[in-house]
């Protein structure tokens, strides 16, 4: 063991009902060093981050510090404090309404007082040392949301941490933000504080970072000199394939004839407030397409511009040649759209209504207000679609909730299919399901495209795209930067567009 | 890299405490000129703030209340099971004055450590708790005492009727004598807890936890508050101030029943409203509140004054008041959110 | 000996799936009243019929005390179960918009003059009238909440002060006394009819909203509402007008109770009128065993609940608990109510009942 190093995780297991989130993952920091977490989404990097902080128990494993034999006992966000690990988590956990300095000391200053002037003093020297422009006396909110992410880092500093984990600091910035921050990192590691870095931009890495850990699927996949790892070859330790075996996979079924095809659905100049370059897009009958890039490309934020979830700034729309307005989902709803949310619990599932209503919801909607489903036909509906797509539950009458996420994913698929929709989108339908539903969920998405539906497929697995897609939309930065169609269908293409820059 | 930012942007605690002190001088002044004569005497001022001490009081606990996010119904009914206790103690049980005090900050004490039991560490919704709050004081108000009664307790009465005079505002009347300008001892207790809660908000740890937890109660735990004990212990004082705000209502009025300070609880939100603290929580002031319980007792003093002299004005203007406000407050947020997600 | 076994715990299964079902906790609350007072002083439940003065039949007694007050109650509280189920709130202005539909009924009936020989216009207008100014109470209220998106507590706060002032004034603060029996009747008796009209009312009130639950969506759209916000807008739905619909169709309900409020007095009394009813239909919606924090209800239980309230309050009366003084007694009920339906409060109970079960399955196998 080298003596730099100030961190040092040992095989540690963590398990949530249902799901291994870690297992045996390892993970060093060596003072002043960036190191980045990589691993796609529901790879273990906050979890293993919320163990650190104490957010999280572990159920296995140890954790020791710099300057200290024992074991370090965290076990809450204080006591990782304590041990001068400090976080700064993507949302920003700092009051708006205080003012820059006092967000800076509040739940640490000794004493029963608030000495407005010493504290203005030594936050006004913080920032100037770290080169942030705010003012002590400003209120948080009047700053914009960079500075408020570098007071946070300042309050973090200040508490003389040893460690420093910055979780997707970046993703609500825009560049010369992020710059500004990556100043205040450098500087921050020539002074001997060791980083942890976890982002979605690989350009970001490729900035600052001086090692990279990579976890996948809860394992530690290994932990790589920044100058050994290529972009493409990042890429393909968090996806999980190698660059070697990256073969062409697809192939067995007919690829799709997009020629004689008429589109469906069209968008031009679509934009939404959601963040969202402009972008044109695409669809014809019969077709399998999809949306990939990384988490946080824009990928989720362009299907729901689609769909008018999010609201929409400007754009036309074309539903079958004719022009439509979509302002709100009951519009693209009437026009033959429907929408699997990605987030299932918070935009998915009636988390108390029964399996049954909430089967029937979208296309009771349509149906209109004063006309219910009867009984009879409700129940005839949601047998049909429970024994369609195998939904395991006791009975229809059992309320969702108490169902898998596999079969919670499958009842929301099956209130998308019986509003009959045309053009069905589909936003990270195999999300935390087992492998099982993850196949038949894919079947399903050829069998219907083959009856005549288009079907907008995304999934953070790039195989499962592969082998359901005949076409690519890739994303980055929440930019469309470029489409793949028939030869360009390989793991390898992908994960080049997806890198970009062809810097490697 | 880019400059400070110099932005002397007014924040929105600024804002709405600048549109309130505008509010009440622009009344007041109106009054002045339109209806002459009884708002040109500064005695007409001063028993503004004599009719309004208790207001003041519980207005300020109200505030600090709604800094931290949450909401207190029950102060008027503290207030009337306040002045019934301390009136039935004083009468016929031949109390005297300073166990009179210890009754109203004991009763004080009790509904806000139960209420903020409640609140905080059961996490039951505050309206609901303090709504029940506000139904058991009335309930129980009427149980200590039935009829309403005047207190006939000499020492009290000495107290009630004591008269703190203000140098330099006496004016002549009519006949040529000079009268001295007074306030109530209330308005002096009112005052300096004006100032002292000022202090507290502005200079102490527990102070500034209020705002922290009423601005984003997640961030304030990630910042290392207790945000319970900081709940718990703003309810606690909200109804310490509704107890001694019950004994000065008593002072003021020298009685007690159960249809005392019946809507206080209606005017202490709508001062602290007026008064630009946020029902979201985390902005507030208690400079802001002493004006917003001038503001509205002002315009109830022009209506009444103006001729308009039936009863039910006063709730309608006060009710209209506090939706000017709210809606005021609901624009006022709903614009920041725009802007921030334009962003 | 294993025969009794299985039954045995076929049995408790049956008492758990009574136990876990919402209705349970009113009808619980129920028996134990009905028991509480069997046993105090059965003649609580001796019914009589005897004739009035205009000498027409009428049933008097204490059960039918319980069915002709519980009426309005029963009204406001299917109302109240829609808003809180959307909101996740609660309407406090409900007694004091009833004060302003029966002021505005009186004013009606009785034009300018306060003291009219004959009505000055046809009932059914003057309820009419009060159900649309009711209705507006209730779109103000649904506009600060849905559109404004202030708290519903707060926003309805506005009315619950202002509305007792507001009913004053639409009668110049004047009290009108309507001298036409007819006018009576909705609050009493109908000549030949011994069980009061306010039970018919109440019962005609649970046929609509009956009706409108089985043949529309109310429910679903209601319920998604309460449950997912975020949900019900991608499927189709609009929570902002539909949180709207449920305080308009609560203002719908105060008009009605408003109208039997005003027929039983054939008069209006502005500070007393309906005083407190709000914390009653609260506590009939809590006690229906749905949550306060809205989501899936229970229209049934609610207006068992409500029953049940009035049910409690005629014991205390009868105990010869002052009017003013009942609040003390059902505020405890509340605070009751909330904390054993609060999560921590379940959590640990829960918790407490596992150890309890798992101690005794302990001693089971020792």
């Amino acid at each position: 063991m080298e003596d730099r190093t100030v961190l040092e995780m040992r095989n540690i297991h963590k398990s949530f009902p249902g799901v291994r989130a870690l297992q045996a993952v390892d993970f060093t920091l060596c003072e002043g060093e960036i190191h980045a977490l990589m691993g796609e989404n529901g790879a273990g990097k906050s979890t293993l981050i919320k163990v650190l902080t104490g957010v999280y128990g572990k159920d296995e494993g140890k954790i020791f510090l710099k300057g200290d034999e024992k074991e370090a006992v965290i076990h809450s966000p204080q006591d990782a404090q304590k041990l001068g690990i400090s976080t700064v988590y993507q949302e920003i956990t700092l009051c708006p309404n205080l003012t820059v300095a006092e967000n800076m000391f509040i739940g640490r200053t000794k004493g029963p007082f608030t000495k407005w002037g010493q504290m203005n003093k030594e936050a006004d020297k913080i920032l100037q040392s770290l080169d942030i422009p705010a003012r002590a006396t400003q209120q948080l909110s009047s700053c914009s949301i960079a500075i408020q992410q570098m007071v946070a880092i300042a309050r973090a500093v200040d508490m003389e941490c040893k460690v420093l984990i910055l979780d997707e600091p970046t993703s609500s910035l825009d560049e010369q933000e992020v710059q500004k921050l990556f100043g205040l990192m450098r500087d921050l590691k020539a002074k001997g504080v060791g980083i942890i870095f976890v982002t979605h931009f690989l350009e970001q890495v490729y900035e600052v970072c001086d090692k990279i850990t990579v976890l996948r699927d809860g394992k530690l996949v290994g932990e790589y000199e920044i100058k050994d790892l290529p972009r493409v070859k990042l890429v393909a330790k968090m996806l999980g394939k190698e660059l070697d075996d990256m073969a062409d996979i697809r192939g067995e079924q007919d690829t799709y004839d997009a020629k004689g095809a008429a589109p469906v659905f069209e968008a031009e100049g679509l934009e939404s407030d959601a963040g969202i370059q402009p972008f044109n897009f695409h669809i014809n009958k019969g077709e399998v397409n999809g949306f990939v890039g990384l988490l946080g490309s824009g990928r989720s934020e362009s299907v729901r511009a689609i769909f008018g979830a999010d609201h929409v700034l400007a754009g036309k729309v074309k539903m079958n040649g004719k022009e439509i307005k979509i302002s709100k989902p009951l519009d693209a709803m009437k026009n033959g759209i429907a929408y699997l949310p990605e987030d299932r619990k918070a935009d998915g599932i009636v988390g108390d209504l029964s399996v049954r209503e909430n089967i029937i919801l979208a296309a009771q909607v349509l149906k209109g207000f004063f006309k219910p489903f009867s009984r009879a036909e409700a129940e005839k509906f949601a047998d049909e679609y429970i024994k369609l797509l195998d939904i395991k539950t006791a009975s229809a009458d059992t309320p969702i909730k108490s169902l898998s996420g596999g079969n919670q994913q499958k009842v929301i698929l099956a209130r998308c299919l019986l509003a009959h929709p045309e053009y069905l989108i589909l936003d990270e339908p195999t999300r935390g399901i087992d492998i099982g539903t993850k196949v038949d969920i894919q079947k399903l998405v050829l069998k219907l495209a083959s009856e005549g539906m288009s079907v907008t497929f995304i999934s953070s697995e790039t195989d499962e795209m592969l082998r359901t897609c005949s076409r690519l939309i890739v994303m980055r930065d929440r930019k469309m930067v470029g489409e793949l169609t028939s030869e360009d269908l390989t793991q390898s293409k992908i994960m080049s567009t997806i890198a970009g820059g062809d810097k490697e | 890299m880019k400059s400070p930012k110099k932005s002397k942007g007014i924040t929105n605690s600024n804002l709405l405490l600048i549109i309130t002190i505008v509010v009440f001088f622009a009344m007041y002044i109106g009054a002045m000129i339109f209806q002459g004569k009884g708002f040109l005497k500064p005695q007409t001022f001063l028993n503004i703030l004599n009719a309004n001490a208790a207001l003041i009081i519980t207005s300020c606990g109200m505030s600090i209340v709604m800094i931290t996010g949450g909401i207190d119904i029950s102060v008027g009914g503290v207030a009337a099971l306040v002045s019934m206790c301390c009136a039935v103690y004083l009468d016929f049980h031949d109390g005297n004055v300073f166990g009179a005090v210890l009754i109203a900050l004991g009763i004080g004490l009790a509904f806000g450590l139960v209420q903020g039991f409640l609140v905080a560490y059961l996490g039951i919704q505050p309206f609901i708790v303090s709504l029940a709050g506000m139904f058991f004081a009335r309930g129980m108000t009427t149980i200590v005492n039935t009829n309403p009664f005047n207190v006939a307790n000499e020492a009290f009465v000495a107290l009630k009727n004591t008269r703190v005079v203000v140098p330099g505002l006496g004016v002549v009347n009519k006949i040529g004598k000079y009268v001295d300008a007074y306030v109530e001892i209330g308005v002096v207790v009112a005052l300096l807890l004006v100032v002292i809660l000022f202090c507290v908000l502005r200079w102490t740890k527990p102070g500034r936890n209020f705002y922290a937890v009423g601005g984003n109660q997640q961030s304030a735990l990630m910042l290392g508050i207790n945000v319970k004990r900081t709940k718990f212990l703003a309810h606690l004082l909200c109804g310490l101030l509704a107890g001694i705000g019950g004994f000065v209502y008593f002072m003021h009025v020298g009685s007690g029943s159960a249809s005392h300070a019946s809507g206080m609880e209606m005017n202490a939100i709508a001062s602290s409203i007026i008064g630009g603290t946020m029902l979201t929580g985390g902005v507030g002031n208690i400079i802001g509140t002493l004006f917003g319980v001038l503001s509205l007792s002002t315009i109830q003093n022009i209506v009444s004054s103006a001729g308009l002299d039936q009863a039910w004005w006063t709730g309608i203007t006060v009710a209209a008041m506090l939706c000017l406000f709210l809606v005021i407050q609901s624009v006022i947020m709903n614009r920041k959110k725009k802007i921030k997600r334009i962003k | 000996m294993e025969n009794k076994a299985v039954k045995n715990t076929g049995k408790s299964r049956d008492w758990g799936k009574l136990f876990g079902k919402q209705i349970f906790i009113p009808i619980a609350a129920l028996l134990l009243l009905a028991i509480f007072n069997l046993v105090t002083d059965p003649s609580f439940y001796k019914i009589t019929l005897g004739f009035n003065s205009a000498g027409n039949p009428v049933l008097s007694g204490y059960l039918v005390t319980i069915l002709d007050y519980g009426s309005e109650l029963a009204i406001l509280a299917i109302g109240m179960t829609l808003v809180t189920a959307a909101s996740g709130g609660q309407d406090i202005s409900v007694g004091a918009t009833i004060a302003i539909a029966g002021s505005v009924i009186l004013r009606i009936l009785c034009g300018t003059n306060s003291r009219p020989d004959t009505l000055q216009a046809p009932i059914i207008v003057a309820f009419l009238v009060a159900c649309v100014a009711a209705m507006l109470c209730g779109a103000f209220n649904g506009i600060l909440v849905a559109y404004f998106k202030i708290q519903p507590m707060v926003a309805t706060l506005i009315l619950f002060t202002a509305g007792r002032s507001i009913a004053a004034w639409i009668n110049n603060n004047e009290l009108p006394i309507i001298s036409d029996p007819t006018f009576s009747y909705f609050g009493g008796f109908i000549p030949g009819i011994p069980i009061p009209m306010p039970f018919f009312i109440a019962v005609a009130c649970m046929i609509v909203i009956a009706l409108v639950l089985k043949f529309t969506n109310l429910r679903l759209y209601i319920q998604s509402v309460g449950i997912n916000e975020s949900s019900a807008r991608l499927n189709g739905l609009n929570p902002a007008f539909i949180k709207f619909l449920t305080f308009v169709i609560l203002g719908l309900c105060v008009a009605v109770a408003g109208l039997i409020k005003v027929s039983r007095l054939s008069s209006i009394n502005y500070s007393v009128i309906a005083k407190d009813i709000e914390m009653d239909a609260i506590l009939a919606v809590a006690l229906g065993g749905n949550a306060l924090s809205g989501g899936k209800f229970n229209m049934t239980a609610s207006i068992l609940g409500a029953y049940v309230i009035q049910f409690l309050t005629t014991t205390l009366y009868k105990f010869n608990v002052q009017s003013d003084a009942l609040s003390a007694y059902k505020a405890v009920v509340v605070i009751a109510l909330v904390v054993f339906s609060a999560p921590i409060v379940r959590e640990k109970m829960s918790a407490l009942g596992k150890k309890i079960k798992g101690q005794s399955h302990a001693k089971g196998v020792a």
